[in-house]
């Protein structure tokens, strides 16, 4: 019994061997490079599923057709539900800063304004129908802004046109005759006060005229109720007709207002003003209860929607304008992400040949140690949703640079120790040891350039900064576990005595 | 071995020639601030069919008014016009006005900068640069604070300190002659270059600096140069390896990386061969002069 049970285990005992489960170097060392090459695997498959999720369909396949192994769950598939985030600069378009003007506002509601003109312009934006859209406040001193970008979207103009619009929707009652004829009197002659002021009353288009030429109401004066009171609005049909018409709902307050207004004001008109312009002038006809209002007009079912839209979407609390703007189109984003990813590509190339070159053995270890931190950092770029963006890759193929010196310290050291007469092992030891002491400290003053950097920076110095200091950090573990693990491997083999592959100098 | 800390006075010769050049320069032209920190818009064009010359762009834009119009063609079809900050709807109204001059026009980027902003950007990359500076000299301080004999702790600053700023002045001096001779522009990814190579320079200082510490411990201080001159000449490999492929990362982002960063990465550039320059021939060097003179 005892041997059927040592045949059995004697392969997992020796493959459990193989990896160090019983104290041996070696051992240890080979389990270190499995580990890493694990990691490398997992990391990767974030980078790119498909390889991983194409062998999982076939095993699960075949494995399903056994019987009593179909019993074993499948293995999983790699989530996609991490794509890489691109910048506006890569994907095309729109950062947009905003100040806000808060000098009628009382400072202790500056926050919360600023957090009603947020979540306003949010409204707004998501009706662009633009993936992630990011409305944010940022507080400069005593600016108070918004920060409004738009990765992707196409027509930029009509994003600023409608973020920027501020509809203002009033309910506006019948000016007295006296005062409507005093305010013609004002712009027009007796002939022509005469003449209009009949007429001017029932057609909106002549009072708009009147509007924009002299800026002054003579027909309707303003009233309590706005836009301020509106709950929500939708889109309904005529019954009979079928014209489409716009249908307000006022919240409680509104609604006793409206109230008031219609009892005071039965058998009159009642106008409704958009954005200082009459739009539509029912005549009451009763005092209405419940607060619901119609807005009827020569719409087309388009305008109807966007009215719609507009009003839901709601009015700013304070006025913004525009201070800041960058605009990439898809064009120039696709040609940078495409140029970018090409010089990274070439970049990592040279390097790569160069190391293979100068360093041969340890310096493939370094390209394949290399190799693992790409896969590593862009997996985490992924998994963190750092966005990328030209600067922020530029930052990447930097911290490239970065984790070659700390290989570079390494192999020079370890050179050196090989000179002092050290054997294989102790040298690669030592030499990392001794390396590590200058990596630390070096890497900590670029470390601490990236923090103040992402601090202070804008947005494009904060990607730059953050995708440098990831890059440095894996450099620095990708230096010390990785291609140490990897000379390691060598220790005790035939291999360490061929000093040409290390160029270091003969025993 | 070769004799660099014996040899100084010729490295600092060269040095100084180039930072006392590039003071002069920027002396006499400074640097031609772009519109992150001086406010105004930038738009850039592609003709899809031919390119009209400069001035007869500058003549259809003429009833906007707006003031002087720098031109600059960019690429094949491309033309970059950099003008007074002008609202949205200016913006759109020249867009038009340039589509039915010229037809098949499109618009690749627009960015337009508030005066308030660009002051403000300006001050924040100034505090920027002060904080690096003061962050780094604390750091340098920290990481060598247990060397004392024969050479303070402080001093290691310093000496990495003069080479930070031999590292800065230089590229700055290359751009104010850019911006004079070729209206290269500087905005806010040229001082965050120029932090990197605060950073970078730091990085290859202490490399050496290290090193020194290192031999100090084993061979006593006695003959400082003798330490010095032993620990470039270790780390000489290192610092040419380094900065050879940090560069040949950087010229191919100069080469293929696209117009938007290529003064990022020249400026990079620059500043990375200064800060070897100065790592092997300024850093050390400084310190045993130094020494050198303490001793007399």
């Amino acid at each position: 019994m005892n041997k059927i049970l040592n045949v059995i285990t004697k392969p997992f005992r020796r493959l459990f061997s193989f990896f160090g489960a019983y104290g041996n170097r070696a051992g240890r060392v080979r389990f270190h490079v499995l580990l890493v090459f694990v990691l490398a695997i997992i990391a990767g498959s974030f980078d790119y599923s498909r390889p991983w999720n194409k062998s999982a369909d076939f095993i699960n396949l075949q494995k399903n057709k056994v019987q009593f192994v179909n019993k074993i769950p499948n293995i999983p598939q790699f989530t996609q539900q991490f794509p890489f985030r691109l910048g506006l600069d890569l994907l095309g378009g729109t950062h947009l800063v905003y100040e806000a003007d808060l000098s009628q506002i009382n400072q202790d509601d500056y926050s919360s304004s600023m957090d009603g003109v947020r979540d306003v312009i949010e409204r707004r934006v998501n009706l662009f129908g633009v993936t992630e859209p990011l409305v944010q406040v940022n507080k400069v001193g005593n600016h108070y802004r918004l920060i409004v970008e738009l990765a992707g979207i196409k027509d930029v103009n009509q994003a600023i046109k409608m973020i920027g619009e501020t509809p203002m929707l009033q309910f506006k009652t019948e000016q007295a005759t006296a005062e409507r004829d005093r305010i013609l009197a004002k712009y027009l002659t007796a002939d022509e006060v005469e003449q209009f002021k009949d007429e001017i009353c029932l057609n909106g288009q002549a009072t708009s005229a009147f509007l924009v030429s002299y800026g002054e109401d003579p027909c309707y004066a303003g009233t309590e109720l706005t836009g301020k009171y509106l709950d929500n609005a939708e889109t309904v049909f005529d019954q009979n007709t079928g014209v489409p018409q716009v249908s307000l709902q006022f919240n409680d307050e509104g609604a006793q207002i409206f109230q008031i207004i219609t009892k005071i004001n039965t058998g009159k008109t009642v106008a409704i003003y958009l954005d200082g312009l009459p739009i539509s002038m029912p005549r009451v006809q009763e005092e209405i209860i419940g607060g619901k209002a119609q807005i009827t007009g020569k719409f087309t079912t388009q305008e109807v929607k966007e009215l719609v839209q507009r009003l839901n979407a709601g009015a700013l609390p304070v006025p913004i304008t525009l201070v800041n703007q960058q605009t990439v189109g898809a064009s120039l984003g696709n040609d940078s992400l495409q140029k970018s990813l090409r010089a990274g590509l070439y970049g990592l190339l040279a390097v790569a040949i160069f190391m293979i070159l100068y360093y041969r053995l340890p310096g493939l270890l370094s390209v394949v140690a290399l190799g693992i931190y790409t896969v590593i950092t862009l997996a985490i770029f992924k998994l963190g949703s750092v966005t990328m963006t030209l600067a922020g890759i530029a930052g990447f193929i930097l911290s490239v640079g970065m984790a070659v010196d700390a290989n570079v310290l390494v192999f020079e050291r370890i050179k050196e120790e090989f000179k002092a007469g050290r054997g294989y092992a102790g040298a690669v030891e030592e030499g990392f040891w001794r390396a590590w002491l200058s990596i630390r400290d070096s890497n900590a003053s670029s470390l601490i350039t990236c923090v103040i950097l992402f601090w202070i920076g804008t947005s494009i110095v904060k990607g730059f900064a953050l995708t440098l200091g990831i890059g440095i950090l894996v450099s620095m573990f990708s230096a010390i576990v990785v291609t140490r693990s990897l000379l390691k491997i060598f220790i005790g083999t035939r291999v360490e005595n061929w000093r040409f592959l290390f160029n270091a100098p003969k025993k | 071995m070769l004799r660099i800390i014996q040899n100084r006075k010729y490295y600092f010769f060269i040095s100084g020639v180039l930072v006392l050049a590039s003071l002069i320069s920027i002396g006499m032209f400074g640097l031609k601030l772009g519109i992150d920190f001086t406010g105004g818009s930038l738009m850039e064009i592609t003709f899809l069919e031919n390119q009209p010359a400069n001035n007869i762009v500058t003549e259809k834009l003429l009833p906007f008014e707006l003031g002087e119009i720098n031109l600059q063609p960019a690429g094949e079809k491309d033309l970059i016009l950099r003008l007074k900050e002008v609202d949205e709807d200016t913006h759109q109204k020249i867009l038009q006005t340039l589509e039915d001059e010229f037809k098949g026009v499109e618009e690749q980027r627009f960015e337009s900068v508030g005066p308030v902003i660009g002051q403000e950007l300006k001050s924040r990359s100034f505090y920027g640069i002060i904080m690096v500076l003061i962050a780094i000299i604390s750091y340098i301080a920290f990481a060598f604070r247990k060397v004392s004999r024969p050479v303070a702790s402080w001093k290691f600053g310093v000496a990495a300190i003069i080479a930070l700023f031999h590292d800065v002045i230089i590229p700055v001096g290359v751009f104010s002659l850019l911006g004079h001779y070729k209206g290269v522009e500087v905005g806010l990814l040229f001082v965050t270059a120029l932090l990197t190579v605060l950073g970078f320079s730091v990085h290859d200082s202490i490399v050496v600096f290290d090193r020194i510490r290192e031999t100090l411990r084993r061979e006593g201080g006695a003959h400082f140069e003798g330490v010095a001159n032993k620990s470039v000449n270790i780390t000489i490999a290192r610092s040419l390896n380094t900065s050879f492929t940090t560069l040949l990362v950087l010229v191919t982002i100069f080469l293929f990386g696209g117009e938007t960063i290529k003064y990022f990465a020249l400026t990079l550039i620059i500043g990375i061969v200064a800060g070897t320059y100065s790592s092997i021939f300024i850093a050390s060097t400084v310190l045993a002069w130094w020494e050198g003179r303490r001793k007399k």
